[in-house]
């Protein structure tokens, strides 16, 4: 087999795997910042026993996210070597940044966190759960720097067959950094909120006395509310406008706009055929594109046809992806709104239906993320660093294609045993020191 | 100094940080294989549980640390040894979830399942670190392009695996030395046993690969009998793998355990001083061999990596030791222990 496939197919089932749990942790790391906060300011109960629950869990998801990220520390170099030769220059300090300023600060804090609860001051418990959380933002920031410095890549001038560093701050802050950062970073506290929304719901559902349940829902809703509504708006959209000034190809591609045209209509629908370009039962909005992206409705947008067959993302998988992300984004503001609304109107724990909804809804902001990763990534495609080195001049030569399959079994059964162990063991815990509500009727 | 050399000296700090700190977590991992009750193993998780995870990181820092600073050696070496690394990543990832997955549910089966987890690959670990440096001691086929031009089955030569085991001996002696200062009672002294069983076996091993060294990578003693460094070095690993066992019969176990740690850095900066100033020794022909300065990134970014580094690192160090000062002492199992 194609060893530039094979090791394509390793990241994305590595990084991709990865890529579930990170989202999780950094948005319960913040929300257990307020929990704990108010557990250590009124003492009360509920907050107390609040922040054990979903310490337990944030510590097990960090556990899963933390094994299953030590991989990507060294594949570049394992499948990518020449991407790490022609890159290293740049690529490596972010993320030896992250390691300095991210990992360390993180994975010590929440030993202390878990571990020191009743060891330490509880002024110091509280701050190591802060560190975790100003950590694990830390970290997204420097990784999201290597990944953006691949989508937009400045500060750098090839030389000796490689790209060397030109200014540290210009690679750092490239054009798609803060745009990616504060887009990634929203939708985590999206994927925390909804993790928080979901045990509670799962609670509550169980028996409709439950303080912690019904603690955790109220304040999830709006904890999610605000920053599903910051996902999308300003965040999605400013990164949305920086990709179509930067990676017009790529914003053809995601937004299905395959001839260029002034007042570009935006895809709500469409069915894609890659080749030719063509999408078929389309719905549009006429020239909205065009303002959206530009802020003007008579814009021109480029097209797909105007790249090179050869550099053009592939369509359909660019398209559906990003396509399904803001579907889903929709969705979550119009969940949490409702959410929002029902407490407003003290009726949130009537009704059930809302209830199953939320803890339904637990895997979505995950599948946005991914959905949202293969947007950018596939969309970067067929460049590895864009317009510098292609993804298929990138790979380890000297790496065989079957040592490359071995290790996608490998991983490939590790982590499909360690997802399902995961997803049970996490529904297990949600129910922890649970009072039945039957036997609550009988003592009332 | 040049900041090749600084840069040199900074991957052997994050090498030395991991052997010793981690040193001591895979050598608990190793340990606990020879547990004789539950709650003898949940001492050990419990040992190691606040701060294993700060200590893996000095692995992924130094990954990263290296793709910054040489990242010639960081895509040659990591391509060649390739099966090896990835046999090692799923080793760390079994041992990395067993503290969580292992007390989430009742059952002799599931404990047993994530005990293996934890013990076997706290044990491939160790073992193949040292397979690895065995490797990179000795040299490995590269070509005037720098391309690995071996195979798996080349890295496991019996010198390779003579460091391999010298690795593990050095993991477990250090892992035990630690117990001594958690355990109490029968499973302390036998602690204490382990720790000498583990110096004498390390000390034996270590002399022997010394030996074997001068015949299969004579390129790592060139000069060194004229460094000072060396000297210096060599008295510091005689002296503390002299007084290891004598602080442990004492019951100093503290001391017994700075001394272990000292024969790991010592032995670290040995091997550093050999090395010197090549990274990766080319088996087919020296002159291709990977050194600092043509594998090495640009002045420029090595610089970037030195100010975020003295900016980071003292604040690591800093609460790392705190976080070490809170945990001291011997393990209570309480409600909220794994």
């Amino acid at each position: 087999m194609d060893p530039v496939l094979l090791s394509r197919i390793q990241f994305a089932v590595t990084a991709g795997f990865h890529f579930i749990f990170p989202p999780i942790t950094i948005g319960l790391a913040w929300l257990l910042v307020v929990v704990e906060w108010r557990g250590w300011r009124s003492g009360d109960p509920t907050d107390v026993e609040m922040g054990k629950l979903f310490g337990k869990l944030l510590a097990f998801t960090f556990a899963v996210g933390v094994a299953t990220g030590i991989l990507l520390e060294f594949q570049f170099g394992t499948n990518w070597a020449r991407y790490s030769k022609f890159v290293g220059d740049i690529f490596g300090a972010p993320l030896a940044a992250e390691g300095v300023f991210a990992f360390f600060l993180e994975s010590t804090f929440l030993g202390l966190y878990i571990f020191g609860r009743n060891r330490v001051p509880k002024a110091v418990h509280w701050l190591s759960i802060l560190m975790v959380a100003i950590g694990s933002v830390i970290s997204a920031f420097w990784i999201l720097v290597a990944n953006s410095w691949q989508q937009t890549p400045t500060g750098f001038a090839v030389r000796h067959g490689r790209a060397e560093l030109e200014s540290f701050w210009a690679a750092v802050f490239n054009p798609s950094t803060v745009p990616r950062f504060f887009h990634t970073i929203t939708a985590s506290l999206v994927a925390g909120a909804f993790m928080m929304a979901a045990v509670a719901a799962y609670r509550v559902l169980r028996n409709r006395e439950d303080e912690i349940g019904k603690g955790a829902l109220r304040l999830s809703l709006v904890w999610g509310l605000v920053s599903a509504i910051l996902v999308a708006f300003p965040f999605g959209h400013v990164h949305t406008q920086q990709v179509a000034r930067t990676q017009p190809e790529k914003f053809a591609a995601i937004e299905g706009l395959y001839t260029s045209q002034q007042g570009a209509p935006l895809v709500l629908f469409g069915l894609v055929k890659d080749r030719p370009p063509e999408l078929r039962a389309k719905i549009e909005i006429p020239g909205l594109l065009s303002w959206l992206a530009f802020g003007d409705a008579n814009a021109t947008v480029q097209g797909i046809d105007e790249f090179p067959v050869d550099e053009r993302p592939p369509l359909w998988i660019t398209f559906v992806s990003f396509h399904n992300m803001v579907i889903l984004g929709l969705f979550f503001i119009a969940a949490m709104a409702w959410g929002v609304l029902q407490r407003w109107r003290g009726r949130l724990f009537e009704g059930r239906g809302y209830l199953k909804l939320l803890v339904y809804a637990v895997p979505l902001p995950v599948v946005a993320c991914q959905f949202g990763w293969v947007a950018a990534e596939v969309g970067r495609q067929p460049w590895i660093v864009y317009h510098l080195l292609r993804t298929s001049e990138a790979h380890s030569q000297t790496v065989a294609a079957g040592d490359v399959l071995f290790s996608i079994l490998l991983f490939g059964v590790i982590y499909l045993f360690l997802g399902g162990l995961w997803i049970y063991l996490m529904v297990k815990e949600a129910g922890h020191g649970l009072q039945p509500a039957a036997a609550k009727e009988v003592t009332a | 100094m040049d900041l090749n050399t600084i840069w040199f000296l900074l991957i052997g700090v994050l090498i030395i940080g991991y052997a010793v700190l981690d040193g001591f977590d895979l050598g608990v991992g190793i340990l606990s294989l020879f547990s004789r009750s539950e709650h003898e193993r949940r001492v050990y998780l419990n040992a190691i549980g606040p701060v294993w995870d700060g200590n893996e990181v000095w692995l992924l820092t130094g990954g990263g640390a290296l793709f910054a600073a040489f990242p010639i050696v960081y895509a040659t070496v990591f391509s060649s040894f390739y099966l090896a690394l990835m046999l090692v990543v799923a080793a760390l990832i079994a041992r990395a979830v067993s503290f969580e997955f292992r007390g989430k549910l009742e059952g002799p089966g599931w404990r047993k399942l994530w005990d293996w987890c934890f013990g076997l690959g706290s044990l491939i670990a160790g073992l193949l670190y040292g397979v690895a440096v065995g490797n990179v001691i000795r040299g490995i086929p590269i070509d005037e392009s720098g391309n690995f031009t071996g195979s798996f089955l080349g890295l496991l030569n019996p010198y390779a695996i003579l460091v391999g085991l010298v690795s593990l001996a050095m993991f477990t002696m250090q892992g035990a030395a630690y117990m001594c200062l958690k355990a109490e009672g029968e499973h302390l002294e036998r602690m204490r046993r382990w720790t000498q069983g583990g110096w004498l076996a390390f000390v034996v091993l270590y002399l022997v690969a010394t030996i074997a060294s001068i015949f299969v990578a004579p390129h790592a003693f060139d000069g060194v009998l004229g460094n000072p460094l060396f000297w210096i070095l060599l008295l510091v690993l005689l002296a503390a793998a002299a007084y290891l066992p004598l602080a442990s019969r004492a019951a100093r176990y503290g001391r017994a355990f700075l001394a272990s740690s000292l024969t790991i850095i010592a032995l670290v900066g040995l091997v550093a001083v050999g090395m010197f100033p090549r990274l990766v020794p080319s088996s087919t022909d020296l002159a291709h061999s990977l050194t600092i300065y043509n594998a090495a990134s640009t002045p420029r970014t090595q610089m970037a990596m030195l100010i975020i580094t003295l900016i980071g690192m003292p604040l690591v160090m800093a609460y790392t030791a705190y976080i070490y000062r809170v945990f001291k002492g011997k393990v209570v199992l309480t409600e909220e222990s794994y």
